[in-house]
């Protein structure tokens, strides 16, 4: 067995050429946070195409660089506009906005930009001491538990976050339906392709990916675009003083075991972190009367949870190639384009690859620091970028992309379709985040489903044959049923649809 | 169609995702039958591959039994929000509309003109759709942007984009002179 480690890791992270990936991943993420309109998923489905030109190591120093610069840049939008720029900055907006207008900008961004480095050091840090040991456990487990914790992932995702179990449901089905499109991976026979030989090989994940973020995305906004854009407001160069550093730091160190825990289960990811440090914060706060008009507190803890809920995100998809957010299952998918599958082994099989990640993510993160401590006044100038640009662009980058999958106009067309399902699923409440977790994570479950059921000669009683197996459904069913439970009991008071909307903040 | 019958189908429009949910399970039940998902499995593989298509395809029906039930009942999805979405100004679909347009276009265009000319129409197409007037600022930034882009990926990353009947010339000239 090779013994590549941490500090094999570090001197290969520092080679100038992913050094160079990384300086890129951190530039592009920071932009595509501060930017309305693209996220991390996006960016990462819309270089899909091109990265097959590169080795992997440095295209996931790349991917891993965006995700972690567009969690930075996201809270440079929600504290200057009162929009938060991605949905795991929403918390950053409630406290940082306030202080921006009070004139505290400049103290809300230092804040947001320390918390992140904090969060993503101890994230990281986590990974580190964490991954291997998870992975190892993880090495024993068969088909049936893999199935079992797929299922739970798709539960999870749809049934926890989001308003509307129904329409999480009917994603997760359509994503699932989508993926399996193609020839049958054990015995090669066409399914749900109608007829045409075209869909024999499948709908191409990127094509899938690119079509409902981007395109979906690009049109819906086209359909509501704000004709007046926001005001930004004008902030200095960020700084803090004694007092602040005194409100921050403790928060700051509590929010990345927050984030990282929330951010390697399924159904946590940033948004269920960010808003668990948040209430934290204002539970242990003595200024709790502070909280809603400008607290530091409010900034800081959510803000390092994010970006170590990204590291704990990481965990779980190199560990177990388990997807919990849109970008580890657009990630995922990066990984099966190069025919490496993420897992316990990959620690194993690809040292090499899994240790310059970890190491280069520290570096990302220094450089991250670096770039958006002194430069967020200059960050900020991109939300003045002409908005038919902006969209414009996105639509140009994802032709770009789906047609480089294969090199047919047609594609363009398929993409089409695919972007108007993602307008309907915005327009009717559908959420994105099932449908591509079940286009990419649907054909690996199944192919686990039937060999589990291959190895016990078709009995069915094998898929809650082990303790794991067995532990996973029992919280499969704490999951969905309780919850359940607790909304029929509360609905015989009021009146249902009503408490379904207050339900989603 | 009376003026009530005709709001009460806008407020429950939602329907139609439930009629477009079970026309899916439809054909999704409809093309694994067809190709013999009923058969089952054999002996190194029982369940076979029709089996998961069938339970989708039966789930896709019985959402659509749910999500109709639901809208009936006064349930709806809420649209989702952004930084640069007005949820209070009424659809645009015309905007929609000349987008999709310019997308098609762009698919017809490319083997014919080649990517830089396609991908310059389609960056004005798109600048213009949304609202942007400045024509000729428009058409200096779409042509730069899909220059650069086309050079960067077909020249620099290997990605294969046509360079269509104008690029003859210019890339003879970029290659005497690398």
């Amino acid at each position: 067995m090779n013994d590549f480690g941490l500090l094999d890791g570090f001197a290969s992270a520092l080679t100038p050429t992913h050094l160079l990936f990384a300086a890129i991943g951190v530039l592009l993420g920071t932009a595509i946070g501060v930017l309305p309109g693209i996220g991390p998923a996006m960016a990462v489905a819309l270089l899909l195409p091109v990265t097959y030109a590169f080795e992997p190591t440095g295209a996931f120093i790349m991917f891993a660089g965006i995700y972690f610069g567009a969690m930075f840049g996201g809270s440079t939008t929600s504290i200057l506009l009162n929009t938060p720029g991605e949905s795991a900055s929403v918390m950053a907006a409630i406290e940082g906005n306030p202080m921006a207008k009070q004139g505290r900008g400049a103290q809300a961004l230092a804040t947001a930009a320390i918390g992140h480095f904090v969060g993503g050091m101890i994230g990281v840090l986590g990974l580190v001491l964490l991954a291997p040991l998870i992975a190892a456990v993880a090495v024993d487990i068969g088909a049936p538990d893999y199935f079992a914790i797929m299922v739970l992932a798709f539960v999870a995702v749809t049934g926890v976050l989001g308003s509307s179990r129904i329409r999480g449901f009917a994603s997760l089905v359509l994503g699932l339906t989508i993926g399996m499109v193609g020839l049958d991976p054990i015995t090669g026979s066409p399914r749900l392709t109608f007829g045409v030989p075209q869909l024999a090989d499948g709908i191409d994940v990127v094509i899938v990916a690119v079509g409902l973020f981007a395109v979906g995305e690009a049109l819906w906004v086209a359909a509501h675009l704000r004709r007046k854009p926001p005001e930004v407001i004008p902030v200095g160069r960020p700084w803090l003083g004694r007092e602040d550093v005194k409100r921050a730091w403790r928060p700051w160190l509590r929010g990345p075991f927050i984030g990282f825990t929330f951010g390697s289960i399924p159904a946590g990811g940033a948004e269920m972190s960010t808003f668990m440090a948040y209430v934290t914060e204002r539970r242990l706060s003595k200024r709790r009367d502070e909280f809603g008009h400008g607290a530091i507190e409010g900034v800081a803890g959510p803000e390092s949870a994010a970006s170590a809920s990204s590291a704990g995100t990481l965990a779980t998809m190199l560990t177990l190639g388990l997807p919990t957010t849109a970008i580890a299952a657009v990630m995922l998918a990066a990984f099966q384009q190069f025919g490496i599958q993420p897992g316990p082994l990959l620690f194993e099989r690809e040292p090499d690859l899994v240790w310059t990640l970890i190491a280069s993510l520290f570096i990302g993160l220094v450089l991250l620091l670096l770039l958006n401590l002194p430069l967020a006044p200059a960050w900020a100038q991109l939300l003045r970028i002409p908005r038919p640009y902006l969209y414009a662009g996105i639509l140009f980058f994802a032709c770009v992309g789906a047609y480089a999958v294969s090199g047919q106009p047609v594609d363009l067309v398929v993409l089409l379709v695919i972007g108007a399902i993602g307008f309907g699923m915005r327009r009717f409440g559908l959420p994105v985040l099932p449908a591509i977790i079940g286009v990419i994570l649907g054909p690996d479950a199944e192919l686990q489903l039937r060999r589990a059921l291959q190895i016990s000669d078709g009995d069915v009683t094998t898929l809650v044959s082990t303790p794991l197996s067995i532990a996973v459904y029992v919280i499969i069913v704490l999951l969905f049923v309780v919850p359940l439970v607790l909304r029929l009991r509360r609905s015989r008071r009021a009146p249902s649809s009503e408490e379904r909307e207050s339900e989603s903040v | 169609m009376t003026a009530p019958a005709r709001s009460w189908w806008r407020a429950h429009s939602e329907l139609g995702v439930s009629a477009l949910l079970a026309l899916v399970g439809v054909l999704v039940l409809v093309d694994t039958v067809a190709e013999g998902g009923l058969s089952g499995g054999e002996d190194d593989d029982p369940i076979g591959p029709g089996a998961v298509p069938l339970i989708l395809g039966a789930a896709l029906l019985v959402l659509a039994v749910l999500l109709t039930i639901d809208v009936l009942r006064g349930g709806h999805g809420e649209a989702e929000a952004g930084e640069d979405v007005d949820l209070d100004a009424p659809m645009d679909l015309r905007t929609v509309g000349m987008l999709a347009g310019v997308l098609i276009a762009t698919a017809v265009l490319i083997p014919l003109l080649g990517w830089p000319i396609a991908g310059t129409l389609l960056f004005a197409g798109a600048a213009y759709a949304l609202g942007s007037r400045t024509v000729v600022r428009d058409i200096a930034v779409a042509a730069a942007v899909s220059l650069v882009t086309w050079i960067a990926f077909d020249g620099l990353l290997g990605v294969d984009l046509p360079g269509g009947p104008l690029m003859g010339p210019l890339s003879s000239l970029m290659g005497a002179a690398g």
